[in-house]
């Protein structure tokens, strides 16, 4: 896999702590190249949630990164001063994220709040943002968009509301959008069809995709690349395709038989050995370990 | 077996629908269950499944009576429960137990959990003999005898269910509603929490009604399957049959639409005919 693409981002070994030294992100390494989706995939916890927040440097203000860097198209985000560094983030990247109804205003109509991004961020004029959304909520294949546009954010079925998400975070024509567990909520018949135009959009503008799930079957549908987390730790890294074929790790494996799978019962939700959870403790604490030997 | 568990004749319910209540007056009603027709034999879990908005949790607190019918008929146990008093239902509530979503709202926090285990045991006159019944029931569901002094917040999520179960089965019922119970657990937790349910069910002989929107969990648990759609029965039968060959269009979607963890180039792309 060497490739002379500049990858569109490029996480080297990041690592986060909490105010008591707790260490939160263990030396997280991972790139997403251009047009490419990587999957975050792990358990509550994983920290697959704080890789995204941190790439859009929103971590809550308990979480401090002490190592590593983050470079977004070449540029160190670690390197720029805040004003510079929000500036480049809000340019380049977007978010879907896992609840449109608390993502959005509830008490503003949809329509100001998908162009309100566009003009105030990225300094478009009112009707070029308008003519954008519109051209968006017709890819999204929301086909009355002068109701959606006027309605409030509880007019709307979750779906509906997940699609306006969808439209306002490519609208803006980011290089790279963090979804963060973004069908979690929705049932599996409209899950499958957000994922869907996710997918399709995702092709048409190239963009890549920052995937964060704990879905191995989403994972296996919507990635190319994919990332196994435990406890802040990346414990696998792969091809998708690989990955399912030969999970090298055993909790990648664990994982796979915890997973349910309606065509294959008995194989399938089988629960995580305690051999699996101790051999991780070891390696968590192993890690733990030689990094603090330099970093005292 | 015979006689079931429980008979469901034409069952229907209206609840207030308070989206379009008036300021001043009652909300007018609306129709969730719009009369279903259905068996639960006695000793075996049967799956109810359906999207949100389908009527399955309404139809769970109907089981349980935690509503009341609007029309149609419940039998539980040969008794006809569809309209009967709160004061009559009170010595039947040993037998209908239920299992919640979320352990972390439905488990008192000020509470240890020995209290929160004895208190249906006080309540229906096994107050007796309290300690060994409280170990009994965390025994039972894997959880360690030093449990009994902690708080809920001192328990992660499948511990908690743990003590959920715990508390339902604690009283022997003789049937138990789970309403989504393993829905915001990780894969992990939620395989234990299967396995343990799975085991006590067939230990306990317990009759079951597990609600739950993921059929990959439903196929592995129960013997029988009742698929939902706003507020109908589109498809019931024999688990084993319904995924060989799933009869309703509707259920064969909702197969379709559950991302299996296998590579499928072809899943994501556009279906031939558009979903509705």
């Amino acid at each position: 896999m060497s490739v002379a693409v500049k990858p569109c981002l490029d996480i080297r070994s990041l690592s986060a702590v909490l105010a008591n030294g707790q260490r939160v992100l263990r030396s997280v390494s991972l790139s997403v190249q251009p047009g490419e989706v990587r999957a975050l995939v792990g358990e509550s916890g994983a920290g697959k949630t704080m890789i995204g927040k941190a790439v859009l440097g929103v971590l809550p203000p308990s979480v401090r990164i002490v190592e590593g860097d983050m470079l977004l198209e070449g540029e160190n985000l670690g390197r720029l001063q805040p004003k510079a560094r929000r500036t480049l983030i809000g340019a380049r990247t977007a978010l879907i994220p896992q609840d449109p109804l608390t993502a959005l205003n509830p008490s503003r109509r949809i329509g100001p709040q998908m162009t309100d991004r566009l003009v105030r961020i990225l300094g478009w004029s009112g009707q070029r943002a308008d003519v954008r959304i519109r051209q968006l909520l017709d890819e999204v294949q929301i086909r009355d968009p002068d109701r959606v546009l006027k309605c409030y954010p509880h007019e709307l079925s979750g779906g509906m509301r997940q699609r306006v998400l969808i439209a306002a975070a490519f609208a803006a024509e980011p290089r790279l959008i963090v979804a963060d567990e973004p069908t979690t909520a929705l049932d599996v018949t409209v899950q499958k069809q957000i994922l869907r135009l996710i997918a399709q959009l995702q092709r048409e503008h190239g963009t890549a995709i920052l995937f964060v799930t704990h879905d191995l079957g989403v994972v296996a549908k919507i990635s190319q690349k994919v990332s196994v987390l435990y406890a802040g730790k990346v414990v696998e890294e792969a091809e998708t395709a690989a990955l399912f074929a030969a999970p090298q790790h055993l909790y990648t494996r664990a994982l796979m038989a915890a997973t349910p799978r309606y065509t294959d019962p008995f194989a399938s939700l089988k629960p995580v050995d305690d051999a699996v959870l101790a051999g991780l403790a070891s390696e968590i604490a192993a890690a733990d370990q030689a990094w603090r030997r330099p970093h005292g | 077996m015979a006689e079931p568990l429980v008979s469901v004749r034409g069952l229907k319910v209206a609840l207030p629908d308070m989206t379009r209540k008036p300021l001043i007056g009652r909300a007018p009603m609306v129709e969730i269950l719009k009369g279903l027709d259905f068996d639960l034999p006695r000793g075996s879990v049967t799956g109810i499944v359906g999207e949100s908005g389908s009527g399955k949790s309404t139809l769970g607190r109907a089981l349980v009576r935690l509503l009341e019918p609007s029309a149609g008929s419940i039998t539980f146990d040969g008794r006809d429960i569809t309209h009967l008093p709160e004061a009559e239902l009170r010595p039947l509530r040993r037998n209908l137990q239920m299992i919640f979503q979320d352990p972390m709202s439905s488990l008192n926090p000020r509470r240890t959990i020995f209290s929160i285990i004895a208190a249906p045991l006080r309540q229906n006159g096994l107050g007796d003999n309290l300690k060994a019944r409280v170990a009994e029931a965390l025994q039972r569901v894997g959880l360690p005898q030093s449990f009994a002094s902690r708080y809920r917040h001192q328990l992660s999520g499948g511990q908690r269910q743990r003590v959920g179960i715990a508390r339902a089965l604690a009283l022997s019922p003789k049937f138990v509603l789970a309403d989504e119970i393993v829905s915001g657990l990780d894969v992990s937790t939620q395989a234990q929490i299967l396995t343990l349910l799975e085991k006590l069910a067939a230990e306990m002989g317990l009759t079951i009604a597990f609600i739950s929107h993921d059929l990959s969990v439903i196929r592995r648990l129960c013997r029988q399957v009742i698929v939902m759609r706003e507020g109908v029965i589109v498809e019931a039968s024999a688990t084993d049959a319904l995924f060989a060959n799933p009869r309703q269009a509707y259920t064969r979607d909702l197969l379709a639409a559950i991302p299996l963890p296998e590579i499928d180039d072809g899943w994501l792309l556009p279906a031939a005919k558009a979903p509705a």
